[in-house]
């Protein structure tokens, strides 16, 4: 007998997506949903869709899900977890949604401990909407809405999410990775895979920002788009896991008499 | 059940427990904190759940997520925190999701004041949103009613599969009146099992998608017809109003609805006293509004007065219903001052006496 070592996984549809060639959407949904098959969670996994490129993910994932405004997928998971805490929630948000428009609503998530996963997205500009700057747009990387490069007196600097939750004191598992080579991908799916492992055991929120490509509105082919993502982004944006539950020096304060 | 002393807003809070609400979100704002406060301490004495959310933009989406997974949900809020939350409410609508909202009504616009108003009619009534949608829009004048609404709210929610809004200005919030919740209460409508909602999908139905968006036009108006059916049938089965004295003889119809109305039963009383005959319709239902209980009523006096906490909204309904048979006359305080028995007593004298300019919709 044949033995089958390679198919797709239970937790994705056998459909086409729309996502543009090069894009690393398609890698990082196939990530999460082989996390999912080899957790068992598919059966008990409500999705929660952002507004912008990974809009229609809910076409893509083969459980329930439920499709957000834009930016406040986490509040939407929170309150599906606070109704059925029984259910696995998680979010999947590009930097526009999750860092932009959704800012203050991933901050409480995450403060609150929400009891969810965020497969955090971040390919550095606005996608569906054309190319448009985002918060996490490189110095000098150039956008429809900064022809002449982003400038960083005018706009600030990029912001780095991760960094910036992981200073809150509650605990959570917050990580850093990227799919632009095979081994960058393994590494991303075992970051995912503890973020649900969290979840599933119930010890704290969780979010794996992945570094992703867009060729389409970078201008440049997917090989190219790989090797830029190594040569801008990994160095503003540092892979690794960044916060952990058991975090000691994190421990909560005595409460307040 | 005996009854109780009760504050308006922890009767709303009570009501919906009672009707089996297990889940609040929501965001300070004066003059409803009551209603959360008391949920913070009463919902997890139910095995219920309780989040401060961050803001009533994330309340609303919150509300979102816990009535896609199929559970009752409610929020309450005031003026500027429902604006903010009309996107939340406006994906409600597009997806089909039952939840209940309660606005305590504040003077308005922009931060305006903190004392009742009913300057939020238009924007309860006439969609306020964005997109082609409607509220169930329910208004109490008191707190026994403010109950019994708020308990309707729920059942007629998930009939309709729509968000349900319970008007009331801020008088009816912070006022204390005996209430009584019925023991053994039945739904006041048949209801389905909530098979639409997502709970995981195993694979014994289809699999559940919560969704406002349908980017093939045919299928959104598709979508969009469905909704209208929806509303259409809340327009045909949902109208409720109170009529006061509108079986006898009169001269002056009143039109007011929510606590302006009880301030106008009480002028009504007076008026009687001294011989004059004035009748009353209340709306209960704000939308589906009670257009033909307004116009057969009209028919009947020889002028309409609309009373109302606002520079005139509710007016534009009874304009509708009345289509020019009668003269219109107007009353209102705004700002969170209230309307007086004795302005209404002098309003009505003032319709009879020709000294009162009726109001031109023409």
């Amino acid at each position: 007998m044949p033995e089958t070592v390679f198919q797709r996984p239970e937790s994705l549809l056998p459909v086409v997506t729309h996502y543009c060639p090069g894009c690393t959407h398609g890698v990082i949904h196939r990530l999460v949903g082989e996390v999912l098959d080899e957790l068992g969670l598919r059966e008990r996994t409500v999705g929660v869709a952002p507004v912008g490129c990974s809009v229609l993910a809910y076409n893509y994932f083969n459980t329930d899900f439920q499709e957000a405004s834009h930016g406040r997928a986490p509040a939407v998971a929170t309150g599906i977890k606070r109704a059925r805490p029984d259910l696995i929630v998680f979010t999947y948000q590009g930097d526009g949604d999750l860092a932009s428009i959704g800012m203050a609503e991933i901050v409480h998530c995450a403060n609150r401990g929400e009891k969810v996963t965020v497969v955090f997205v971040n390919n550095a500009i606005y996608g569906m909407t054309g190319g448009q700057m985002a918060p996490t747009t490189m110095p000098n990387q150039v956008a429809t809405t900064c022809p002449l490069g982003r400038d960083v007196e005018q706009t600030g600097h990029p912001i780095r999410v991760v960094e910036l939750l992981s200073t809150l004191r509650t605990p959570a598992f917050i990580a850093r990775a990227a799919v632009h080579t095979p081994l960058h991908a393994v590494r991303a799916k075992a970051m995912l895979r503890q973020a649900f492992q969290h979840q599933v055991e119930g010890t704290c929120f969780s979010m794996v920002e992945v570094l992703s490509t867009c060729p389409t509105n970078w201008g440049m082919p997917p090989g190219e788009a790989c090797d830029w993502v190594e040569k801008n982004m990994v160095p503003y944006y540092p892979l690794g896991v960044f916060k952990t539950p058991d975090d000691i020096s994190r421990a909560p304060l005595p409460k307040a008499q | 059940m005996a009854k109780k002393l009760m504050k308006g807003s922890e009767a709303i809070g009570e009501a919906a427990i009672q009707a089996g609400c297990r889940l609040f979100f929501g965001y300070p704002i004066t003059p409803q904190n009551e209603i959360p406060e008391y949920m913070s301490l009463r919902l997890p004495q139910v095995g219920g759940r309780f989040v401060q959310a961050e803001s009533e933009v994330a309340a609303s989406n919150m509300l979102y997520g816990a009535s896609g997974s199929g559970e009752r949900v409610m929020t309450s809020s005031s003026s500027p925190g429902i604006s903010l939350m009309s996107e939340g409410i406006s994906y409600l609508a597009g997806a089909e999701l039952p939840v209940v909202i309660v606005n305590i009504m504040r003077a308005g616009p922009g931060l305006g004041g903190i004392l009742p108003s009913q300057s939020d009619y238009f924007q309860a009534t006439k969609g306020g949103a964005h997109g082609d949608f409607r509220l169930l829009v329910l208004a109490p004048w008191s707190v026994q009613e403010a109950a019994n609404l708020v308990q309707d709210a729920f059942d007629l929610a998930d009939y309709y599969r729509n968000p349900v809004l319970v008007l009331g200005d801020g008088l009816i919030g912070q006022m204390m009146e005996p209430v009584e919740f019925q023991e053994g209460r039945s739904p006041c409508k048949e209801l389905q099992p909530k098979t639409w909602a997502s709970t995981g999908f195993k694979g014994d139905r289809p699999r559940a998608v919560i969704n406002s968006l349908f980017l093939d036009p045919e299928e959104l108006e598709r979508h969009n017809f469905k909704l209208k059916a929806k509303f259409d049938a809340m327009v045909r089965d949902e109208i409720r109003c109170d009529e006061i004295g509108t079986e006898e003889d009169y001269d002056v119809l009143i039109v007011a609805c929510g606590t302006v109305a009880r301030v106008c039963s009480t002028a009504m009383e007076e008026l009687r006293e001294q011989g004059i005959r004035t009748a009353m319709v209340r709306p209960v239902t704000l939308f589906p509004y009670p257009y033909a209980a307004v116009r057969r009523a009209a028919a009947k006096a020889k002028a309409v007065l609309v009373v109302e906490l606002s520079t005139g909204q509710m007016i534009e309904d009874v304009s509708l219903a009345v289509r020019a048979t009668r003269p219109i006359h107007f009353h209102c305080r705004v700002g969170g001052m209230l309307v007086s028995p004795e302005e209404v007593i002098a309003k009505v004298k003032a319709i009879l006496a020709g000294e009162s300019e009726e109001v031109d919709y023409a």
